[in-house]
């Protein structure tokens, strides 16, 4: 069963920074007293939280699907809400996700990350007119989604890869190329060879170096370099 | 103070699987439309969404809208208007094909179909036996739903304003709905988004109870909105309590794992729902699923150190069909209970779940108050109340509701949009400065009350007093405690002052919103002095003359919650569909 927790401190060094009163970012070193409920660092955070409203961090369903609270801890990414507190070495630091401009504390400006993700046309694309009824799928056919469709957009990855951070303007980077596949792999979709043609650029495509960093950061254990392989794969054996 | 001003055709709050649904139809139509989202839309709490989306599709064996129906209005224990309950059951096939064919990934047959399961109360032949009837993508069904239909409305180019919070609804002297006053979160500034037609697809509001299955988001704001507009709340004492829940932590284990073969035992290591639902058993309906686990639980046969929770076994399930069937269940077991599901049972405890209650509309979408629709003022989903789900969802239920009522309240937009003349209403200045005036009290009161220590304290209160059995003293007690809260919701301080993503201002305004959902919920139940569905009190007893304590002379009629006043009123439930035959009052039982 569930193990046992009991109160305790816990020792944290937090990224700070509120634009409206700092004038640059600064470490913070802070301490909070647990409850014995509180098991993940989100409820730890949380908890610090009571005692300092305004720390700033976004999250919303706290049992990692909605993708809210991606940060980076102990320098490695991850969602709070899935990571156990006492798995930690103290002092615990928290850094907003590395690569994006921060707002404020822990929040991060994810529009490049959208951008991205929006450039690979992250829909499926099919002008034959749809059926009464479902368009069919075998289940063989389907199971070329599984660890594709289960992204939760929550950035870990992209963040930890160096050739985004280099190049988020350029380089689709591994949760928008992850998508990519999912559309490419999806029997229903009809674009392949336009989604193939859109990613043909030395940037946009080229510049993974399958350092796999995102497969080591997913917290849905995805793994993107395989998906980034299939597409290279695709598209030498259209090239010959 | 003057506000930026934004016109559109039409402004929807909230980017949920409702809220999508309706800006597909509108976008794609071609008219002006802003979508508003407090979170990113594929953050909202409709991806956390586990177990399937109903319509009788019969992939997998016969099925018929009309059982459909029947088991919505049975599951509802007839406090569901079966006009709409018609209407969504009937265009459950279609909207889910259409979802299909936006992309969601749902689990195939063999022979290329939807893949569909079983779930609680759905049952072939009116009650007979249970029906596979819940649509499914492995065991993240609104993960899948919601995804796809934020792609296909990035295909439609809708404009979304993500991380925006809507404040306030706006309305003309005449009761027309104008739009909303929204804060971008980044700047903190406040701007005015005027619309012909505004929707309402806030979600839920189950962070009003302390033990939740809903995310931190989900506050209730469209429905807190509603009441200060002075729009009545209908329905709120109905609250589904989900059977399984991970005790101790909140996190949903949906009712699919029942669906593919899971088994509730005591500590006796007994199949105890064999007892309370001889036909159905562990696929009865929630509301008695919930029942059977806390009277288990009372009488003493709860399991571990406190006795306090009882066992979901599937280690009789084969290893390979958990892992394709239920992956995400497994995941959350090892997350969040600490067990490996494969071998040993998951604790689970009864939950707060679902809002039955909320907005009322018709099945067009349309807010109905006194008997009319609210010029230019629609809303759909967990927030709203058609009403298809009376006293007690049936699971898989709502993600339907989303996509019927999202849909329906579209159209209904458009066809509304397009007879508007061209030019927009003046916005009072007073409903303006009304809504600035919440904004400007927490930037500068003090002395006040804490947001957490004030949340909780009505969380713990809701928990007490309004839970999955309702005692007469307690309820009454538990409304002047709620009353007190709202005293010191009124006052509340943050001392995070900063313009820029303040989200201790932000839990601050929900909490302006939690609280009217929690008085809507504790008055309206303690009035409800029957037995209905998920609402079940120890003063109305299961007795001969009133089977499982329903009263349907007295109660067969729907709760009106007025913020003013706290007053009550009640209007008639609609019990003629609109082409079959009424289905007519009968005791539930499973
Ligand atoms: C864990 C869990 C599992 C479930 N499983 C199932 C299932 O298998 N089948 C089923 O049918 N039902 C299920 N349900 C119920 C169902 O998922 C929900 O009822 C439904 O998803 C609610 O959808 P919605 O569109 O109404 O709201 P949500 O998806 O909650 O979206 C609300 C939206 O409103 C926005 N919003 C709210 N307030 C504001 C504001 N003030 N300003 C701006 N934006 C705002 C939010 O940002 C969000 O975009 C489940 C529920 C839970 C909690």
């Amino acid at each position: 069963m569930t193990t046992e927790h009991i109160a305790r401190t816990v020792q944290f060094k937090i990224y700070r920074y509120d634009p409206d009163k700092d004038a640059a970012p600064y470490m913070q070193d802070i301490s909070v007293q647990l409850e014995a409920t509180d098991r993940k660092l989100l409820d730890a955070i949380v908890r610090l939280k009571t005692k300092d409203d305004s720390l700033s961090f976004r999250r919303s369903c706290r049992e990692g699907v909605c993708g809210s609270d991606a940060m980076n801890i102990n320098g490695k990414n991850g969602l709070a809400c899935l990571t156990d507190v006492d798995s930690l070495a103290q002092p615990i630091t928290l850094r907003p996700l590395p690569g994006l401009p921060v707002i404020r504390d822990l929040i991060v400006d994810m529009t490049q990350f959208f951008k991205q993700y929006h450039s690979i046309k992250p829909y499926v694309v099919n002008n034959t007119p749809p059926p009464e009824r479902e368009r069919l799928q075998s289940p063989e056919e389907r199971e070329e989604l599984n660890g594709l469709y289960e992204c939760i957009l929550c950035a870990c990855c992209s963040t930890a890869c160096p050739s985004f951070w280099w190049n988020p303007d350029k380089f689709v980077g591994p949760a928008g190329l992850l998508a990519a596949y999912r559309f490419i792999a999806d029997t229903r979709d009809e674009e392949t060879n336009e989604r193939l043609d859109n990613l043909e650029d030395p940037y946009r495509l080229f510049r993974c170096h399958t350092i796999m960093n995102c497969v080591d950061v997913c917290p849905k254990s995805l793994n993107p370099t395989k998906a980034i392989g299939k597409i290279k794969e695709l598209m030498l054996s259209r090239a010959v | 103070m003057k506000v930026a001003k934004r016109t559109f055709d039409a402004v929807i709050v909230g980017a949920g699987g409702a809220g999508m649904r309706a800006a597909v139809t509108l976008a794609e139509s071609g008219l002006k439309t802003a979508v508003i989202s407090k979170v990113f839309p594929t953050r909202s709490h409709t991806v956390a969404a586990q177990g399937g989306v109903s319509a009788s599709l019969g992939n997998s064996e016969p099925d018929h809208w009309t059982w459909h129906m029947y088991d919505t209005v049975k599951g509802s224990d007839w406090l569901g208007d079966q006009d709409a309950i018609e209407f969504m059951c009937k265009q459950a096939p279609q909207v889910v094909v259409e979802l299909e064919h936006y992309g969601m990934p749902f689990d195939r047959l063999d022979n290329g179909k939807i893949y569909q399961r079983p779930f609680g109360g759905h049952m072939s032949n009116f009650g007979e036996k249970p029906v596979r009837r819940a649509c499914a993508a492995a065991d993240r069904t609104g993960h899948a739903m919601l995804h796809a239909l934020y792609q296909r409305n990035v295909r439609a180019n809708t404009q979304f304003f993500v991380e925006w919070l809507a404040l306030d609804l706006l309305r003309a002297p005449d009761g027309r709905v104008l739009g909303v006053l929204a804060m971008e979160m980044e700047t903190g500034e406040i701007t005015a988004f005027q619309a012909k037609a505004t929707l309402f697809a806030t979600g839920g509001a189950g962070r009003i109870y302390y033990s939740s299955t809903n995310a931190f988001v989900n506050t209730g704001d469209g429905v807190g909105m509603a009441a200060r507009a002075g729009v009545p709340l209908e329905d709120m004492e109905f609250w589904q309590f989900h059977p399984t829940g991970v005790a101790g932590a909140g996190v949903l284990i949906t009712e699919g794992v029942r669906g593919e073969g899971g088994i509730l035992r005591n500590s006796d290591g007994e199949r105890f729902m064999e007892r309370y639902a001889p036909n159905a058993k562990d696929l009865a309906s929630r509301d008695v699923v919930s029942r059977a686990m806390v009277t288990e639980i009372n009488e003493g046969r709860g399991c571990g150190p406190n006795k306090d929770y009882v066992l979901l076994d599937i280690t009789h399930l084969d290893p390979a069909t958990i892992m394709q069937r239920l992956p995400g269940i497994h995941e959350i077991a090892i997350q969040f209970a600490g067990v490996d599901p494969i071998k040993a049972p998951i604790p689970v405890v009864p939950t707060c779940h679902y809002q039955m209650g909320g907005i009322p509309t018709n099945y067009h979408g349309e807010v109905v108050v006194d008997g009319a629709s609210v010029a230019g003022f629609y809303a759909a989903g967990e927030c709203a109340c058609a009403s298809v789900h009376g006293a007690n969802r049936l699971g898989t239920n709502s993600l339907l509701d989303l996509l019927v009522f999202g849909k329906s309240s579209g159209e209904s937009m458009v066809e509304f949009i397009r007879k508007e003349p061209a030019a927009l209403q003046e916005i009072p200045q007073s409903e303006i400065d009304k809504s600035l005036a919440r904004v400007d009290r927490l930037n500068t009161q003090t002395n006040g009350a804490d947001v957490h220590e004030t949340r909780l304290s009505m969380q713990r209160t809701m928990q007490n007093h309004a839970g999955v059995f309702r005692f007469k003293d307690m309820l009454q007690q538990g409304v002047d405690k709620i009353l007190d809260i709202e005293k010191q919701v009124a006052q509340t301080e943050i001392k995070d002052k900063s313009q820029v993503w303040n989200t201790a201002r932000i839990e601050a305004l929900e909490l302006d919103n939690l609280i009217e959902v929690a008085k809507a919920t504790i008055i309206s139940a303690n009035a409800r002095t029957e037995s209905r569905g998920a609402h079940v009190r120890d003063d109305a007893p299961d007795t001969p003359e009133h089977p499982n304590g329903r009263d349907d002379a007295n109660w067969l009629k729907h709760s009106l919650w007025h913020r003013e006043g706290n007053r009550l009123d009640y209007k008639p439930v609609k019990l003629q569909p609109l082409t079959v035959e009424s289905i007519a009052l009968k005791t539930r039982a499973y």
